[in-house]
C-alpha cells in the first residue's frame, strides 16, 4: 500500500497503521538480516527503489559510516551521550555506544547511485535497484 | 578503552493513563536530567522532529515538551518492513527546583533537544562558611 496523504489529521494515523501492518512481516525471509540489532530500521519502497530509515538521535553526522556493496548495506557509527564533569544526574535513560548493523536486501543495489540524508536525528538511505534487477517489458510476437 | 555497544531500547509508547483526544500513537522520549550548580538540564531524544515542531511549556512548575513528527516525509512510499513506529513525542516533568522562567533556553541538535532551566536566585545552593 502506497501512502497517499490528503487529510492532514488522518495522515499520521494512516502512517502508523501501515507501519503496524509492516511490523508483522518477515520481509528478510531466509536472508541473514534480522530484527533485534541497533539501530531499528524501517524499509520502504518508493517506486522501484528502496528506502531505509533509522532513528539515530544523538549521533553526529561525522560519526556515521555507511557502506553499500551488492545487496548489502552496512550502518556503522558511534552514539555519544556526554555531560560536563560538574553535572549530577537525576535521570539517565539515554544509552550511548557503538553500533554496526548489516542488512541484506532481497535485490541488488546500484551502489554508485545510493544517497544518504541525515536530518533531525533520522538517517534516510535511498537505494536504487541495480539496472539488472529492473523489470523489462516483453513483447509478444 | 573497551567500546560499549548501543543496547536496543525500543520506543516507549505513552501509558494509557495519559489518554488523549487525538487518535494515534504518542511516544515518551528517552530523557536524561542532570543538575549543575546553576541550572537543571533536560536532554530528550526526539528523532524526526523539526525545530519548529517542538513546543516547550513551563506552567505551575510542570515542564511539558511536545514534538510533532512530519507525516509528509512518508508520502508516496509503501512500508514493506518495519521495526519501529513513528508518532509524536510528549513528556512532562514536575520540577522540584524553583526556575528562573525568563532565562530558560533550548537547543536541538541531531534529534536531541536540550532544555536548560536556570535555577531561580533563591534556589541556588549556597556554600556556608564556618566561622
Amino acid at each position: 500500500m502506497v501512502l497517499r496523504i490528503g487529510d492532514p489529521f488522518a495522515t499520521l494515523l494512516s502512517v502508523q497503521r501501515a507501519m503496524d501492518n509492516a511490523m508483522q512481516r518477515d520481509w528478510f525471509g531466509p536472508l541473514t538480516s534480522g530484527r533485534g540489532a541497533y539501530p531499528p530500521v524501517n524499509v520502504f519502497e518508493r517506486g522501484e527503489d528502496f528506502e531505509i530509515v533509522a532513528e539515530l538521535p544523538g549521533v553526529k553526522k561525522e560519526d556515521l559510516d555507511i557502506q553499500v556493496k551488492g545487496a548489502t548495506v552496512r550502518i556503522h557509527g558511534k552514539k555519544t551521550v556526554e555531560y560536563s564533569d560538574q553535572a549530577s544526574a537525576h535521570r539517565r535513560e539515554r544509552v550511548g555506544g557503538e553500533f554496526d548493523r548489516t542488512l541484506t536486501l532481497p535485490a541488488q543495489i546500484d551502489a554508485a547511485k545510493v544517497s544518504a540524508d541525515y536530518r533531525d536525528g533520522v538517517l534516510t538511505l535511498k537505494l536504487p535497484r541495480a539496472e539488472s534487477e529492473r523489470p523489462r517489458s516483453v513483447t509478444i510476437n | 578503552m573497551a567500546t560499549q555497544e548501543v543496547a536496543l531500547q525500543g520506543k516507549k509508547e505513552l501509558a494509557p493513563s495519559q489518554e488523549r483526544t487525538e487518535a494515534g500513537k504518542f511516544y515518551s522520549p528517552y530523557t536524561d536530567i542532570y543538575e549543575t550548580n546553576d541550572a537543571v538540564v533536560v536532554a530528550m531524544e526526539v528523532p524526526g522532529v523539526e525545530r519548529s515542531a517542538i513546543d516547550i511549556r513551563l506552567d505551575k512548575g510542570v515542564l511539558t515538551v511536545t514534538g510533532n513528527v512530519d507525516p509528509k516525509r512518508y508520502e508516496d512510499v509503501a512500508p514493506i518492513y518495519s521495526e519501529y513506529n513513528v508518532g509524536n513525542f510528549v513528556r512532562s516533568f514536575t520540577l522540584s527546583t524553583k526556575i528562573a522562567s525568563d532565562e530558560i533556553s533550548a537547543s536541538v541538535a541531531d534529534g536531541v533537544l536540550t532544555v536548560r532551566l536556570p535555577k531561580a536566585k533563591e534556589a541556588l545552593a549556597r556554600r556556608i562558611e564556618i566561622k
